[in-house]
């Protein structure tokens, strides 16, 4: 019996040993030590660098410049925002948010049949292929693309390179001759500004949609067809609700990257500002911080709105 | 009176494999009908071509007489309970209820009310608020069961629909479908892969195996007069003789299948056997035996004697309990 003992595995193993074996067993019994010690470094990266810096803006945006010697006055003051609400200043926060609001439409209209078709149809090599198709254009770095785009759209560019042989530079032309969205060229009107942006965050609304319509399971299509409705009832009724949450979070990529970008519409469009470029100009040349400051919580303060509508309209049941 | 569904030569091919393969299939109007098979039998995929999910390679449905092929989903007037239910996670119980009349522009109270009433229907009355997560298996299983008969389907169909319940559940919701079937006169189509629920609901069976049918005929005759090898195997696990066996028992040289629970067992007259292995099921006790070299199970209900392992047995059988199937079933 005592011989036979010997070859049986004891009940309970002996440790591992060694500080690595202390500690599994120590990370075992208090999960929590572990979360803790894996959490605290991104948090306090978060908390005091990156809020800390946020915080440190907004109160910059309650203090004023003296016009005289262009030194910043560190009182309280709701100056700078009165400032910020100047018809001038307005004109390009209106026209920052309306390009922001188009640029994510047409972003989420492209973007959901190249998803849907990921989601739901391609398999295995295909959608490899997907992901390298829309990750590709991240690789390469955005001042290339831009100025890409610029000579694309260029008087002498291939679009109109292109729209010539097919003797169609009439619609081009049309197009340009209307107000606001026209201009001397593509690249030099509005409707650039809003291609070229279009282009460039596409990507960041068709993942986070297609990770959405990949968690409505198919069986439920199939249920809504299997009680009368139509695809485009099934689409209205079913997909497009469980979808949302996707739609939402990126158009929260398009929608503030759009916000906070000076370099398209510097590269690309009219000289007229955006939120952006206005920020860029306050702080470097004219100096002013807090005025750039004001400019800079807007975005945040109309992603706020944003979040609390769409949670209000109950973008967000379905999580 | 057309038959409810009727499938002539029916195939349904994905690839090189044959889910389907040339089906036929009368289904009367409100009949209980079960397919019964294995999984990948083509059972499910027979439901699916009713339902429109799926359409046939080749061959002819019909539905109430009408021609089904090339008819979407949305313009059958067929309603599914899904595997898993299928419940809509964005609406609440009584709008998932209430989706079929919604999608037809039934009016927001008129819906509202049928939907009441199909939940109380199925014993859920005051659960409407409800999101389907909140819900338990079973009480899923209800709201789909009534989110499809509010539509009054012409024909219901259910791909196993209590799999995932649990047996006293299960055995209380097969009674209840019964109950609600006759009481409505629908036709219901329900697929199994438990022979005993279909034996216990279905006035009629199709037996499947390798996306073909085995054998249609009532639970009865199902059960007494298997037509092949797989059927007597499958529904109600029968002891499968080969020719051989069958001749050595004092039978022609034929397929035959013997129920277990009609073998007698005693210590005279008959067949000696071994007793090989003995396990307890509860309403009774399977003995394997070991008649010459071939297993034979036989069932002992509660209360009789069991014989241990090792023990020699003789067993006997009414002569009307070997059923012949032919030589090559």
């Amino acid at each position: 019996m005592s011989t036979a003992a010997t070859a049986v595995p004891a009940a309970i193993l002996p440790g591992r040993g060694g500080i690595g074996g202390a500690l599994s067993d120590a990370f075992w019994r208090k999960p929590g030590l572990l979360l803790f010690l894996m959490l605290t470094p991104p948090l306090l990266w978060l908390g005091v660098i990156y809020l800390g810096s946020l915080f440190a803006l907004l109160i910059q945006s309650f203090f004023s410049i003296d016009e005289f010697s262009g030194m910043v006055v560190r009182e309280f003051t709701l100056k700078t925002y009165g400032e910020l609400l100047r018809p001038s200043n307005l004109d390009i926060i209106v026209r920052t948010v309306t390009m922001a609001g188009m640029v994510t439409i047409a972003s989420a209209i492209i973007a959901f049949p190249i998803a849907y078709y990921a989601a739901r149809y391609a398999k295995g090599r295909w959608k490899a292929v997907f992901y390298l198709g829309v990750m590709l254009p991240l690789w390469s770095s955005y001042l290339v693309k831009v100025y890409a785009w610029k000579l694309i759209l260029a008087k002498e560019g291939i679009l109109t390179w292109v729209l010539d042989k097919l003797h169609l530079t009439f619609l081009i032309d049309g197009w340009l001759a209307l107000p606001v969205v026209g201009g001397n060229s593509l690249s030099l009107s509005t409707t650039g500004t809003f291609l070229v942006f279009v282009y460039v965050w596409l990507p960041f609304m068709i993942l986070p949609m297609q990770a959405a319509l990949e968690r409505v399971p198919g069986n439920l299509l199939e249920a809504s067809a299997d009680l009368g409705a139509s695809p485009g009832q099934t689409f209205r009724n079913v997909l497009f609700p469980l979808a949302l949450p996707g739609v939402i979070a990126g158009s929260i990529f398009t929608f503030s990257l759009t916000l906070g970008d000076y370099i398209i519409p510097q590269i690309i469009g009219t000289s007229h500002l955006f939120i952006g470029m206005a920020v860029y100009a306050h702080q470097g040349t004219a100096g002013n911080i807090p005025l750039a400051a004001a400019f800079t919580v807007v975005p945040v303060v109309i992603m706020g709105v944003y979040l609390w509508l769409a949670k209000r309209a109950g973008a967000f049941n379905a999580l | 009176m057309p038959y409810a569904v009727s499938f002539q030569q029916v195939s349904r091919h994905f690839g090189t494999v044959r889910a389907v393969d040339a089906v036929d299939l009368q289904i009367e109007p409100g009949e209980f009908f079960a397919m019964l098979g294995p999984s990948g039998s083509g059972k499910t995929t027979c439901l699916r071509l009713i339902a429109g999910f799926e359409q046939p390679t080749a061959g002819h449905i019909e539905i109430f007489g009408e021609t089904a092929e090339g008819v979407p989903p949305y313009r059958r007037n067929v309603n599914t309970v899904f595997q898993d239910y299928a419940l809509f996670p964005h609406l609440n119980v009584a709008d998932n209820v209430a989706y079929g009349q919604m999608i037809r522009g039934v009016g927001k109270a008129d819906r509202l009310r049928d939907a009441e009433a199909a939940l109380e229907m199925v014993k859920l009355p005051d659960y409407g608020a409800r999101k389907p997560g909140q819900l338990s298996g079973g009480q899923r299983q209800r709201v789909a069961l009534a989110r499809a008969l509010v539509n009054k389907p012409k024909v219901l169909l259910l791909d196993e629909p209590l799999g995932a319940l649990d047996l006293k559940l299960r055995e209380q919701m097969q009674e209840e479908l019964k109950v609600l079937q006759k009481a409505l006169g629908i036709t219901f189509v329900f697929v199994t892969h438990d022979q005993g629920e279909a034996l216990s609901m279905a006035d009629r069976i199709a037996v499947f195996n390798e996306g073909r049918i085995m054998q249609t005929g009532t639970p009865e005759e199902i059960y007494r007069r298997p037509k092949t090898r797989f059927v007597a195997d499958f529904v109600g696990s029968s002891n499968v003789l080969p020719p051989h066996v069958t001749q050595r028992l004092g039978g022609p040289a034929e397929w035959a299948s013997l129920r277990p629970e009609d073998i007698h067992l005693g210590s005279d007259t008959g067949h000696e056997a071994q007793v090989s292995a003995t396990s307890f099921l509860g309403s009774a006790t399977r003995v394997t035996l070991d008649v010459a070299g071939e297993k034979i199970n036989v069932l002992r209900p509660s209360g009789t004697p069991v014989p241990v392992q090792g023990e020699s047995v003789r067993l006997s059988w009414p002569p009307e309990a070997l059923h012949l199937m032919g030589a090559d079933a």
